[in-house]
């Protein structure tokens, strides 16, 4: 920080500073707030009012429409706690998150090394990668409820064809969560391979080659430097992703064998807690019930992620 | 430096096609299936070459949703987002990353903390809020609440930093260039590969929204997304029918994340 924009004006021996000069300091001084002052708009306004509101809607039984609430306090936590299937979903979300994230992440750092190599056509190699997150999600939840089909799924002809069995994808509860796991991993992998990527191309060149003068080979640099160096980016991959695993919702929607449901397959095999918010807020239309179930998950992310951020630190740090 | 660094050899390039072609699959499954007819899934080793019916399921599409209007919609609501969220974004990273202000820092890493809230949770207080601005059911209920996001901001923050030197700005005020004029003439250009791959993201970000429009918007003014849903809620689902759609839908994205892909990473990926 050896020169920045903001000068404090030198000694002068003019007594007032022109208009001209007035403008051009109020400029500096104001100038950065109002940059900054559209993201905190909207994030007021999207991020911490709803936060906050939902807490507030969460103590009423509070439905679409309705003008009087009535106050419940803890009432449709207490409901919550006992409510088997919240647990359920808890659980299925709990399920398809380690089954995605998991390879997921190794896969990503592994296929970030390999973009990383001065390879021929650059360009389209990460385009390639990244094309499964240009998909859109209806789409990719159509196709892949096609491809995992029972009946006539292609993935079940390649079992039958190499002589397995074929599997319930949709009504078997592991084998549901297994399949929409792979629609997770299919479209995210590339996208944090590439966010990977960006931070790999950023170390600093100077340590990589002292570790090849000291006679590190390629395995061993990557563990010992790389992925060290890594740690930051890392966290923030893992942290997103946990946030976003957790909120699954358009994934196991589409995946219904049932268009429209929202109830996670026959038996709720598949029912994410995002589902099942939905489902009480807006197709049950009690939206005090469904601001709790967003407390209760937003309490669990903040509580996983903190778990996943405190891990990613200190498995760099043995390294 | 040794040349043998990093020199992919056969088995990378192996390993890199798999990858690729496992991303390419279900693009091309789809577009298989909507060129045949619904029939072809229940062959039982299915064709691997594409039929001839592929327009006509694209014209059952657009007689089955107002695919139009959804198209329309969704590039209105895209086009936006992008083009505010990078700006905002590039203002206030530039802001971040080379002004100096009280409150800088804390500000800052306030900004990251909010990466941690899921905003998804909050869209019951936020429909009941577009509900009583009158909101609901109109486009504008999806574009401002996504008007500028938090990984935007850090993300342009992150390369700002490193990619305009601060004799330039210097320069730039010596010359008498206000802040803004600075912004537009110095840093704007330096930014544009980081700017082009963070519009990427936003407009694919974007036009796969699904949960918030399926919400707030009404069947009868939906993004295509929630015409695509549309299209497979019947009791019986014509697959070639859908797909075509979902192929049809998939375009436009390709063509926009291909072509900024292109601009961008050559130039950003150089060595500062």
């Amino acid at each position: 920080m050896t020169s920045t924009v903001v000068h404090e004006p030198r000694q002068r021996v003019r007594v007032r500073p022109s208009l001209k000069e007035r403008l051009a300091n109020w400029d500096v001084k104001v100038s950065p707030y109002l940059y900054i002052a559209p993201f905190f708009v909207v994030f007021g306004v999207v991020g911490l009012f709803p936060l906050l509101y939902t807490a507030y809607v969460s103590f009423f039984d509070w439905e679409i429409g309705d003008d009087n609430p009535k106050f419940l306090g803890f009432g449709n936590y207490v409901e919550l706690m006992g409510d088997g299937q919240f647990w359920h979903a808890v659980g299925n979300t709990l399920s398809i998150f380690v089954l995605s994230s998991g390879p997921q992440l190794v896969v990503a750092v592994l296929l970030a090394a390999l973009l990383n190599m001065r390879l021929r056509g650059p360009t389209g190699w990460r385009v390639g990668v990244l094309l499964p997150y240009a998909a859109s999600l209806v789409a990719l939840g159509i196709i892949f409820a096609n491809l995992f089909g029972p009946r006539y799924g292609l993935i079940n002809s390649l079992l039958e064809s190499v002589g397995l069995d074929r599997v319930e994808w949709q009504a078997n509860r592991f084998a549901s969560h297994l399949a929409i796991a792979t629609m997770v991993n299919w479209r995210w992998t590339g996208y944090n391979a590439l966010i990977v990527l960006a931070a790999m191309q950023a170390l600093p060149k100077d340590v990589m080659e002292a570790a090849v003068v000291d006679g590190a080979g390629p395995v061993r640099r990557f563990f010992s430097v790389t992925l060290p160096m890594l740690r930051p980016t890392l966290v923030f991959v893992v942290i997103t992703s946990t946030i976003g695993g957790l909120q699954i919702f358009t994934e196991p929607k589409l995946f219904d064998a049932m268009p429209g449901s929202n109830n996670g397959g026959s038996t709720n095999q598949f029912q994410t807690v995002t589902l099942y918010l939905y489902q009480q807020g807006f197709e049950g239309f009690d939206l005090g019930y469904a601001s709790a179930i967003a407390w209760v998950l937003f309490l669990l992310i903040v509580v996983i992620a903190l778990g996943n951020f405190l891990l990613t630190r200190r498995m760099g740090r043995i390294r | 430096m040794n040349t043998r660094i990093g020199r992919p050899n056969f088995f990378v390039y192996a390993a890199l096609t798999v990858f690729v072609l496992v991303s390419l699959f279900p693009f091309y499954w789809s577009f298989l299936v909507a060129s045949r007819d619904t029939s072809m899934l229940s062959e039982h080793i299915p064709p691997l070459l594409p039929g001839g019916n592929f327009f006509r399921n694209a014209a059952r599409v657009f007689d089955a949703v107002e695919f139009w209007k959804a198209l329309g919609n969704s590039v209105i609501v895209s086009g936006t987002v992008t083009l505010t969220t990078v700006l905002f974004s590039a203002l206030a990273g530039f802001a971040f990353a080379k002004l100096r202000f009280r409150g800088s820092n804390p500000l800052f890493v306030f900004i990251v903390v909010t990466l941690a809230v899921p905003t998804q949770l909050g869209v019951i207080p936020l429909f009941i809020a577009m509900a009583d601005l009158g909101w609901a059911g109109h486009l504008q209920a999806v574009i401002v609440p996504n008007l500028v996001t938090a990984f935007g901001v850090f993300w342009m923050r992150q390369y700002i930093v490193d990619a305009v030197p601060y004799e330039l700005i210097e320069a730039a005020r010596v010359d008498g260039c206000s802040v803004f004029r600075t912004f537009v003439s110095v840093v704007l250009p330096a930014i544009r590969p980081a700017a082009a791959i963070l519009a990427m993201f936003t407009f694919m970000m974007s036009w796969n929204d699904f949960l918030w429009p399926l919400i707030v918007l009404n069947p009868d003014n939906p993004t295509i997304q929630l015409a695509l849903e549309r299209l497979q809620s019947g009791y019986y689902v014509d697959y070639s029918l859908v797909l075509a759609g979902t192929t049809l839908a998939t375009i436009p994205i390709l063509i926009v994340s291909s072509c900024s892909a292109a601009r961008s990473w050559p130039a950003s990926c150089k060595a500062p």
